[in-house]
């Protein structure tokens, strides 16, 4: 207890150590965060969603932090539910049949046009389809006829693929024709700018149904979306930048401690035992210094199956037999002469006890610092392996944000925001702990001391 | 006929066997030495033909120069090598052919106090679990009875107040306290034979005596019997009943101490005694006869006498050629030297 304290206290005279400190511990928090936020079922379902999950969402969004940037502020998505009670709904009943009317109204403020525009109806009759007329009410009193026809329960009407309302604005799609100042119109698209003010959309209704009903939903895509932005799947960043912090943090944990503490056991046995023990040890070593890592692990991405987990094992086991197997080796040689080690023999300590209780502990100051600074390694071999496009298939991670940005060029498309992000946090993830890794090798490591 | 006198043959055998604790018979500790890692270069033969017997109760002490087999000799009676020929009997069983549990119950009876007190305690470990430690691995299970033992320990070793003791990491210690507790670690499982391997070698001089008193006084107490090895004369006068000198991995004479100290028996014997300084102002001025050269070589000794090629009355051809038995010129009084042969041999 006492030595633990006086190794934080030994830490906490190194910035850099607090530094990277506060960054693994906001890391851990954040895990910590996302896995109550959002459940694992839940994370797969949604990554693994479709049009049917995120279809309010704009296509690759940048983020709405860049509206703080100079330049235009571009418009964040809008979703208005008339059966949420987000549209003014008026209903008459004349002779069998049933007019619905629903108003949407809102502001648009931005400087820049949105990216789509769509209504999803739902309705419910038995025969007789419903019948509903659409129009466009302007800031400036102009109104424009969107189109008229009948719905079935579920019916989208995608104002921006509409061609012959792109014909009525005079060759616009919709989210520029509907918005556009009128002075403008036939300007270059390049310089158009959008009318501000309130805008209104009505949808008229008929029913010819007793019970017979209508509902509608406008989405107004935006450009931004969310602290992270979208990808080319409406898929919400946030959710592969939250659940990558787990992930990362967890593999490149379980795989430093399996790594770093097997292997200590391995080479202390080794050098305990002896004779053919260690030599077998040490050639088992040597050829697998020579085995190139990465091939052996896309080999079986490919063949055989891209489990995050199996990952996770084939590197723990191709890292035991490691360089560090030698490093520890040596050590253990010169404590195993110690006249301790010979009296804790002459009373009767059995080769397993003199291991684990005599040999290890002495390791210790050298093991931590290593398994921290190891961590890193093995968050980043999470991440190549998915660039590779051997990342697991399942789950989100910051790595297949990167090969997803990679796979879909973002990075011709402007959209560095799809790259910067997971980097970021793979770069933070990387120096946190090898700031806290060297702090403590030179608190833990003697020959490091005063330095 | 033949029946009846098996048993009587038996009894006559084993009977020296059941009076001594420990008896060590034509023990041979050699190291084999490799060239390229496998080729066959020889034996380092470090204890070569050694055979004696200690009782209940009594300390010998092994005198001899460094390298001259004492440390191996001890690690074959610890059972830490194997020897290459001949055994160690301890309480009428071979040490050499028990297993791992009847090897741990030896130990247990067998303490061992080392050179270096700040290398002989593990220094992650505070004193309470340096002491813990052999009655854990000896299956002492209680913590309540561990920690009574373990006091009892400190205070033998006169570490008092014990609680100020406990808690301590060994380079909080001086080396007189750490030789203490190694000790103490040597008597907790309650021993009856201890292995003292130059306890007071690497302490103060003024801390050396109370050592030693501390020991003979664990001895006579408990009944101990003492092997004490040591390359140094002078601190064996107080401390042990005989002594066996060592030389080149045989031991060349074993005599008790007033006999030995007065009236050594062998060339070499009789060398030891004359570098063994006393404090005394006269010794400034007198330049001591030494014997010339070197220890031989322990792969390749010299045929016959091992001493012969640096001793001054060596007899050439006899010496040179045949390996000396022991020779008792008096009762309780051996020396493997040729000079000593026969009635009409030298005082």
């Amino acid at each position: 207890m006492n030595t633990l304290r006086k190794a934080w206290q030994d830490l906490a005279r190194y910035p850099s150590a607090l530094a990277g400190l506060a960054i693994i511990a906001a890391l851990i928090a954040l895990s910590v965060y996302t896995l109550i936020a959002i459940p694992y079922a839940e994370a797969i379902r949604l990554w693994r969603g479709g049009e049917d999950v995120w279809y309010e969402n704009p296509k690759n969004a940048q983020p709405a932090w860049t509206n703080w940037l100079p330049g235009p502020d571009q418009p964040e998505t809008l979703v208005l539910k008339s059966a949420a009670g987000e549209a003014l709904r008026t209903v008459k009943a004349v002779s069998g049949t049933t007019d619905i009317a629903l108003t949407f109204t809102f502001d648009y403020a931005a400087d820049g046009f949105p990216q789509e525009l769509a209504v999803y109806f739902t309705s419910q009759f038995v025969e007789k389809q419903p019948y509903v007329s659409l129009a466009w009410h302007t800031p400036d009193g102009r109104d424009i006829r969107l189109g008229d026809f009948s719905i079935r329960q579920s019916e989208t009407f995608r104002l921006s693929q509409d061609e012959k309302l792109t014909r009525r604005l005079k060759g616009l799609p919709a989210e520029q024709g509907l918005f556009v100042v009128p002075s403008e119109a036939g300007a270059a698209p390049a310089a158009l700018t959008p009318l501000k003010g309130r805008y209104e959309l009505r949808i008229s209704g008929l029913t010819f149904e007793e019970g017979s009903d209508l509902e509608a939903e406008f989405v107004l895509y935006g450009q931004v979306h969310g602290l992270a932005g979208t990808d080319h799947r409406r898929r919400d960043l946030m959710v592969a930048l939250l659940w990558g912090t787990p992930i990362a943090l967890a593999f490149g944990l379980l795989a430093s401690l399996g790594t770093t503490v097997t292997t200590m056991v391995i080479s202390a046995v080794g050098a305990w035992f002896g004779g053919w023990v260690d030599g077998l040890i040490q050639r088992v070593t040597e050829v697998n210094l020579i085995l190139p890592f990465l091939p052996i692990l896309i080999m079986i991405g490919t063949l055989y199956s891209r489990s995050i987990w199996l990952m996770l094992g084939v590197s723990i086991l191709l890292s035991i037999f490691g360089g560090a197997i030698k490093g520890y080796r040596a050590v253990f040689l010169q404590i195993k002469e110690a006249p301790y080690i010979e009296a804790a023999r002459s009373y009767g300590a059995g080769a397993g006890r003199i291991i684990l209780v005599y040999l290890v502990p002495r390791i210790i100051p050298i093991l931590i610092p290593q398994l921290v600074s190891v961590i890193p390694t093995f968050v980043f071999l999470e991440a190549s392996l998915a660039v590779l496009g051997l990342g697991d298939p399942v789950l989100p991670t910051w790595g297949k944000l990167i090969d997803d940005a990679r796979a879909n060029g973002a990075l011709f498309q402007g959209q560095y925001y799809w790259v910067l992000e997971p980097a970021v946090l793979l770069m933070a993830t990387g120096l946190a702990f090898a700031m806290v890794g060297f702090a403590l090798d030179r608190v833990f490591n003697p020959k490091l001391r005063g330095v | 006929m033949i029946q009846m006198q098996l048993p009587v043959n038996t009894a006559v055998v084993s009977a020296p066997a059941e009076a001594a604790l420990l008896s060590v018979r034509g023990l041979h500790v050699w190291f084999e030495l490799r060239r390229w890692g496998f080729g066959h270069a020889g034996y380092v033969r470090a204890v070569d033909d050694v055979s004696f017997d200690l009782r209940q109760g009594e300390a010998v002490a092994i005198v001899g120069e460094s390298g001259c087999g004492k440390s191996s000799l001890m690690r074959a009676i610890l059972g830490l090598h194997r020897p290459t020929r001949g055994e160690v009997v301890f309480r009428g069983q071979t040490v050499s052919a028990f297993n791992a549990r009847d090897l741990r119950a030896y130990r247990a009876q067998v303490g061992f106090v080392q050179q270096d007190p700040f290398g002989a305690l593990p220094p992650f470990m505070t004193v309470a679990r340096i002491l813990e430690e052999p009655l854990l691995i000896n299956g002492v299970k209680d913590p309540a009875e561990r920690a009574a033992r373990v006091r009892k320990a400190l205070e033998e070793v006169k570490l008092s107040p014990v609680g100020d003791f406990l808690p301590k990491f060994p380079h909080m210690l001086s080396g007189g306290q750490q030789q203490r507790v190694v000790i103490a670690r040597a008597m907790i499982l309650e021993p009856r034979l201890i292995v003292a391997d130059e306890p007071v070698s690497m302490l103060d001089a003024s801390v050396r005596v109370e050592i030693l008193r501390l020991l003979r006084g664990l001895q006579e107490t408990h009944n101990l019997a003492v092997i004490y090895i040591t390359h140094d004369l002078s601190t064996v006068r107080y401390f042990a009943e005989r002594i066996f000198v060592m030389y080149a991995g045989r031991l060349i004479e074993k005599a008790g101490v007033d006999d030995l100290l007065q009236t050594p028996r062998h060339p070499y014997t009789h060398a030891l005694l004359a570098a063994t300084s006393d404090p005394d102002a006269h010794n400034a001025t007198v330049f001591k006869e030494v014997p010339p050269g070197e220890p031989p070589s322990l792969v390749k000794p010299p045929p016959g006498c091992r001493f012969h090629p640096r001793c001054a009355q060596a007899i050439a051809g006899r010496c040179d050629e045949h390996v000396p038995p022991e020779f008792a010129p008096q009762p309780g009084h051996a020396v493997a030297c040729w000079l000593h042969e026969g009635p009409d041999a030298p005082a």
